[in-house]
């Protein structure tokens, strides 16, 4: 596949990088010259959020929601606080509101000018709520968003679209799945994925499409 | 400003595309970007709402253009080049040709994961009592500023109902620009599906956001 003589080639030119990570390490070089970065900072922030902060925190106050009715009743009533039970929060999620998905009502999670996202409790937000595909379609045709994610409402559940214009961030709590009675905190939280804390999915167990449903 | 970001209703961007086992980061570089622009926040040279102004203040063609850590990277450019911490030749060498400028911190490996932890809240006490309580109408204001709001156009001059009252905030729309925190009250308002969108409306269906008082009039 050549690739002696490519890399030859690169080096040639001295340096095998594309245009945007040159310029980022150019960035990154004067900053840290300048003093105004420390680059282990900058490692340390990326671990942070590469590997410890993620959807397995949200899933466990879900988990906890559907096992305790009074931490339910807070979660609801101020999350923020009852969040932090759990030891979990802090930047992206100062200001938590989580919002409780019902036969009635399926909630849903976007931010339409940018790309808003309770980072302590979901971790980053995926590419694709961050694009412009989801940002603008979300609020207009929410039933249209859902299909793509494969998920198909009864036609009687209502839809809130929760568009996290300021600093409250939002947090879907699904409804739990049928026949769980004997699961454990732990294996519950094993069935909230990420999607069905943004609303764009539901936890693993719930069927996806009423066609699905056992009659 | 009405600019590429307030993408709310718009058409024509093509389905959602959602990768299976999304990695958080896709590129080495992405992760640079990200801890960059979290570290140079924390400098104070500017503010979230200040980052935000300058992403959505990318001409509309080279929002719509880039990816999103692309969006950061120009925009943490421009707002260094911006702010005076560096010239713009600094930035493109990569090398520091003069002395640099006081900055009122710098973020320190140490203590990092506490600091994040705890979180840089937004809400302040109030200063006056809140205009609007739960359950009145209300009309977004059809305004037009030139510069960073959180109003989004597709709300603009529409009816809806207050449905939380969230409490007192840094308002975005000065704060921005280091013109004051202004703390304002925010309030969650529901509009519903076809005053929004009409006959195209999900029946039944409700889109909320979260207001500021200076966006809205009484209905």
């Amino acid at each position: 596949m050549g690739h002696d003589h490519a890399h030859d080639a690169h080096h040639h030119h001295g340096s095998e990088i594309s245009p945007v990570e040159a310029r980022v390490r150019a960035l990154e070089s004067l900053l840290a010259e300048k003093g105004y970065v420390d680059p282990a900072a900058l490692d340390a922030l990326v671990e942070l959020y590469e590997t410890k902060v993620g959807p397995h925190a949200g899933a466990r106050v879900v988990a906890r929601a559907w096992t305790d009715p009074a931490y339910r009743a807070r979660l609801l009533s101020d999350a923020t606080p009852a969040i932090a039970e759990l030891d979990i929060g802090g930047r992206g999620g100062e200001h938590m509101v989580v919002v409780e998905n019902t036969p009635e009502t399926h909630n849903l999670v976007v931010c339409t000018l940018c790309s808003c996202y309770p980072w302590p409790v979901l971790g980053l937000p995926p590419v694709w709520y961050k694009a412009p595909p989801y940002r603008a379609r979300a609020v207009i045709d929410p039933r249209g968003v859902l299909a793509e994610f494969g998920v198909t409402l009864p036609e009687t559940t209502r839809i809130t679209v929760w568009d996290s214009t300021a600093e409250t961030r939002y947090m879907v709590l699904p409804m739990r799945p049928a026949e769980t009675a004997s699961f454990s905190e732990e294996a519950l939280a094993a069935l909230v994925t990420r999607d069905a804390m943004i609303g764009t999915g539901l936890p693993r167990g719930i069927p996806a499409t009423p066609a699905e449903m056992p009659v | 400003m009405n600019g590429a970001q307030d993408l709310g209703g718009a058409h024509g961007f093509g389905p959602v595309a959602p990768e299976p086992d999304e990695p958080v980061f896709h590129a080495a570089w992405e992760r640079r970007v990200f801890a960059l622009a979290m570290a140079m926040g924390y400098t104070g040279a500017w503010n979230l709402d200040g980052s935000r102004a300058n992403r959505e203040s990318l001409p509309p063609a080279e929002y719509l253009g880039s990816s999103y850590y692309e969006i950061w990277l120009r925009a943490l450019e421009k707002q260094v080049a911006g702010t005076g911490l560096a010239t713009p030749s600094e930035i493109a060498t990569g090398r520091s040709a003069e002395p640099a400028k006081p900055v009122a911190r710098v973020l320190a490996r140490e203590g990092l994961e506490a600091l994040f932890r705890a979180g840089f809240p937004s809400s302040r006490a109030a200063d006056a009592p809140a205009r609007f309580a739960v359950g009145d109408r209300i009309v977004a204001r059809n305004i037009h500023p030139t510069g960073h709001t959180r109003l989004p156009r597709y709300v603009r001059g529409k009816r809806g109902r207050i449905v939380r009252t969230d409490g007192v905030y840094v308002f975005p729309d000065t704060n921005a620009y280091r013109t004051g925190e202004n703390p304002t009250w925010l309030y969650t308002v529901a509009f519903t599906a076809q005053e929004l969108w009409g006959e195209s409306g999900d029946p039944g269906g409700v889109v909320t956001v979260a207001a500021f008082e200076p966006y809205l009039d009484p209905a």
